[in-house]
């Protein structure tokens, strides 16, 4: 139940990151592949090196988890081409749909509507992946 | 500055999903969102045929929390944390998009053409939309990960599939950005 608690209130901090920092608004997302604003790259940008000093401090350290566990971070799997295929098919979709599947569920809540279309397709599309997933190429 | 109520600048929301990052990762979890779409597949019973979905999906249950939080966390920011105004866009974006008979840039936060409830009447913007989803649902679940789980998480982890994937993502975003998007929509 606690655990719980914590899931839910991370998740808000997500939502309102999302909306507040703009992440999940399809203006930004059409306006950072136009090259035309640092926001997003600023973003992503800190993100990524405030992750990499938290991420080596917990390797490094053998840092413990709020419940007392030592962290494990389980790498990526080694597969190049459903990296590079699947990130081209999903990086055509965030284009076009402005959202990647953590903002779909925060502007569901906001109140957009449409994104309910973008959701049940986007599950269409993970069970159209698992169908698939013995015939292609990783 | 009023960060209840304005939108944030890049330097507030880079280091608010590194805490996203940091707590997740100190509650024993991983930051990535789109696992929710096979979790949801696989509770809806789709392992009976695949094994990609087979397994128990119980013990992702946590992740469908953070989903749902996620959604709260959008209907207090927009409805109540907000003072209504919007980051500038640039200039040329909002002439570009104008152009393209899609308003509202700088000043709503989602274009009413696409995501107003009108939209839902449109049927070239609910195949659009259809579209836009089928492939982020594939191509996350191919590459194994988003723009949380990928381009967050797995490069914060200096892992290299992480970069291959972000590539990636720029390569189909700028493709439909720049190429295909002026021609359909």
């Amino acid at each position: 139940m606690k655990r719980t608690a914590l899931y839910f209130s991370i998740g808000i901090l997500f939502g309102i990151t999302m909306i507040k920092s703009e992440v999940a608004s399809w203006f930004r997302i059409y306006e950072m592949f136009q090259f035309k604003s640092f926001h997003m790259y600023g973003i992503i940008g800190t993100a990524v090196a405030l992750g990499i000093v938290l991420t080596q401090m917990i390797k490094r350290n053998k840092l413990r988890s709020f419940f007392g566990k030592e962290i494990q971070i389980a790498p990526k799997p080694k597969l190049v081409k459903a990296s590079l295929y699947g990130g081209i098919i999903f990086g055509l979709g965030w284009a076009l749909a402005g959202a990647c599947p953590g903002p779909i569920y925060t502007l569901i809540g906001a109140g957009y509507l449409p994104l309910l279309v973008v959701f049940v397709f986007a599950l269409l599309g993970t069970y159209c992946y698992g169908l698939l997933k013995p015939r292609l190429p990783h | 500055m009023n960060l209840l109520l304005e939108p944030w600048p890049w330097y507030i929301g880079g280091p608010a999903i590194a805490a996203v990052l940091f707590l997740l990762l100190f509650s024993e979890k991983r930051f990535g969102m789109s696992s929710n779409l096979k979790t949801m597949c696989s509770m809806a019973g789709a392992g009976k045929n695949i094994p990609f979905f087979a397994g128990d999906w119980k013990a992702n249950r946590w992740g469908l929390v953070v989903a749902l939080g996620a959604a709260t966390g959008g209907f207090m920011a927009s409805n109540i944390m907000t003072d209504g105004s919007i980051g500038s866009i640039h200039e040329d974006v909002v002439n570009n998009l104008n152009q393209m008979g899609i308003t509202g840039a700088g000043v709503d936060f989602m274009p009413q053409a696409l995501f107003g409830i009108e939209a839902l009447t449109e049927p070239k913007v609910l195949v659009l939309l259809a579209l836009g989803g089928f492939l982020i649902g594939f191509g996350t679940r191919y590459a194994g990960g988003c723009t949380s789980g990928h381009a967050i998480s797995g490069l914060s982890d200096l892992q290299w599939p992480s970069l291959v994937a972000v590539i990636g993502f720029f390569i189909g975003g700028l493709l439909m950005n720049q190429l295909i998007l002026p021609y359909i929509i």
